[in-house]
């Protein structure tokens, strides 16, 4: 187990594209920290860089300590579960798993006994002597983490581990990764670019866009006091409303940008907002409505219960939670006070 | 068109593709007397006499043998050079990676006939006229370049991820190339090692100019020179045609399993 530091990485590729920009991250030994962000952002970049398979343009990058930004994969005690699980096709489930411990000359019973005890805890001793091709899509992403896990590596390095499971089974696999954690306690840098993913995972997430760290913070500060508009409206579903002040009949400096969550704008029928309903989507639990504000303002989402009597075209009036209201400078974007 | 089109259209292409070959095995079997009478498609009478003649008076077995090694042997080291050679031009990061590959192109593509006359004096300096290795060296400035260009491809498409997890698992990338990517190449090695040994198991100019005897003949070199002054000996050349095809037809059999099965499938997800 090890802290994982990056100081000042910075990946530009050949073509001039700037994945990552001068980045700083620390993470604590036994955390387990969430990268998140939009496609292209540079979550995948950053764990590569990590793991060793791709070289950092500048910067250091140090696990447990050392430096290990000129060391090679091989030698840098972390494990990497892939997207794509990465599975040794023409090899057993068993095999997978002992592989990385019979190329670092781990006796044949000290892999075999390895083998079987994270078989038992990933509870697919039934499938040792299967091939991947013969498994489920959860089956093969409990093999890659346990391919990961069975070499008691320094850190983990999970690339959308869950990305390719069907929604059930993801907040099943999302639990059991939370499980693991707590009992093993291992370093742990998990890339993702759903934000619920990441908001229940994460002891801290850090939330990147174009190769930036735009706000590192644990998940409920995320969501209470985002740093930027950016981050406010990545983190939360449905997004914040960001609006001028004034549609909201909110007094604010000018220059600012009132952000409101959809949860914290509400129908009530002495509201002092008036809006056309445009658009109702049912979630079941709640139901999401969009509205338009007077007649010709920006379009305002709000979550309301379910069974809220609301349809296409009526007239609702809108009330905000005054001490909800998140306010951003208008130019940068940049949370101001409080 | 409905199945039962497509199965006729299918058998009809059979037909076509195999027409030559049953007519060569059927021909070799007709006694020489009665090879040029009204042609029927089933032998009246058959005879074992041209495949005794073979291997009884022209000791076919001697070029068989000639091409069974040189086609061996160029396979067996031109398959792991180019292997080899390939994935660092798919993989790894080269310095103009784009004019290696056009050149190891441009040298398999010289007209064989204008380097004939270089190679044989090269070979001759070298005192490799009429031996194995003679025809070796030559059937490899050609044989190399083309499976370095068909391995390349097949490396590509290879997933990268499998690589990167078998180095994170504490491979270097030979030992990853060894453990994780040859074996799921397997089909594309096959492939090329099938490629390679038909090019040299069919190659003829080079096999005639540098073989002086007909103790160092190959097959094609061999059925070439059977015809005499006056007559060409029909039956024994169709003959030694089926036994020239039956290695290679076994060659391919045997490798067509690997071939056809999807060896990647179940490593990445889908």
């Amino acid at each position: 187990m090890a802290a994982v530091t990056l100081e000042g990485v910075t990946r530009t590729y050949p073509g001039g594209h700037t994945a990552l920009d001068a980045l700083d991250l620390d993470v604590a030994d036994g955390e387990f920290l969430v990268l998140v962000g939009p496609s292209g952002c540079g979550k995948s970049t950053l764990l590569r860089l990590v793991a060793g398979l791709d070289a950092p343009s500048a910067g250091r990058i140090r696990i447990g300590g050392a430096d290990v930004t000129d060391v090679a994969p091989q030698d840098r005690d972390v494990a990497m579960v892939f997207q794509s699980y990465a599975l040794y096709p023409h090899m057993t489930v068993r095999q997978n798993l002992g592989y990385g411990l019979k190329v670092r000359g781990e006796p044949p019973d000290r892999v075999a006994a390895r083998t079987t005890e994270v078989a038992n805890a990933l509870e697919i001793e039934e499938l040792l002597d299967h091939r991947p091709a013969q498994l489920s899509g959860g089956q093969r992403q409990r093999v890659a983490l346990g391919r990961a896990l069975v070499r008691q590596p320094a850190a983990f390095l999970l690339d959308e581990p869950l990305s390719n499971l069907d929604p059930g089974l993801r907040t099943q696999a999302r639990a059991e990764l939370l499980r693991l954690h707590r009992r093993l306690g291992v370093t742990t840098l998990y890339v993702t670019h759903d934000q619920e993913e990441a908001m229940t995972l994460g002891s801290r997430v850090a939330v990147m866009r174009q190769g930036q760290l735009e706000q590192l913070a644990p998940s409920a500060e995320l969501y209470t006091r985002p740093a930027n508009t950016f981050v406010a409206r990545f983190i939360g579903a449905p997004p914040m409303n960001l609006v001028d002040p004034a549609v909201l009949g909110l007094d604010a400096p000018a220059d600012t940008l009132a952000g409101v969550r959809p949860h914290d704008l509400m129908l009530t029928d002495e509201g002092p907002i008036r809006a056309t309903v445009e658009l109702v989507e049912p979630r079941g639990h709640d139901t999401v409505v969009h509205a338009r504000v007077q007649d010709d303002g920006p379009v305002v989402v709000s979550v309301v219960p379910a069974g809220t009597a609301v349809r296409v075209d009526g007239d609702v009036r809108l009330s905000v939670r005054s001490d909800r209201v998140h306010r951003f400078g208008r130019r940068t974007g940049a949370r101001v006070a409080p | 068109m409905n199945g039962r089109a497509w199965t006729a259209a299918g058998i009809g292409l059979l037909a076509l593709f195999a027409f030559p070959l049953y007519w060569a095995l059927a021909s070799s079997l007709t006694p020489e007397a009665l090879l040029f009478e009204a042609p029927s498609l089933l032998p009246r009478q058959v005879t074992s006499e041209h495949y005794r003649a073979l291997f009884a008076d022209r000791a076919f077995l001697v070029p068989v043998r000639n091409s069974l090694v040189v086609a061996g042997l160029t396979t067996l080291v031109a398959v792991p050079v180019a292997a080899l050679a390939a994935y660092a031009l798919a993989r790894l990061h080269l310095r103009g990676k784009t004019p290696l590959m056009a050149l190891v192109l441009a040298v398999s593509m010289f007209p064989q006939i204008s380097i004939v006359p270089p190679l044989y004096l090269i070979l001759r300096e070298l005192r490799l006229l009429d031996t194995y290795p003679g025809l070796v060296l030559p059937y490899l400035t050609f044989s190399t370049p083309l499976a370095i260009w068909l391995l390349t491809g097949f490396f590509r498409q290879l997933p990268r991820d499998l690589e990167d997890a078998a180095m994170l698992d504490g491979t270097s990338r030979l030992r990853a190339l060894r453990d994780i990517v040859l074996p799921m190449a397997a089909p594309g090695l096959a492939s090329t090692a099938i490629l390679t040994f038909l090019f040299c198991w069919n190659e003829f100019l080079f096999a005639l100019s540098f073989a002086l005897g007909p103790d160092r003949y190959t097959v094609p070199v061999a059925i070439a020179l059977f015809r005499g002054r006056y007559v060409v000996p029909w039956g024994e050349v169709l003959a030694a045609t089926v036994v020239a095809t039956v290695p290679v037809a076994l060659v391919v059999l045997a490798f067509q399993r690997r071939i056809v099965s999807g060896l990647t499938a179940g490593a990445m997800k889908g």
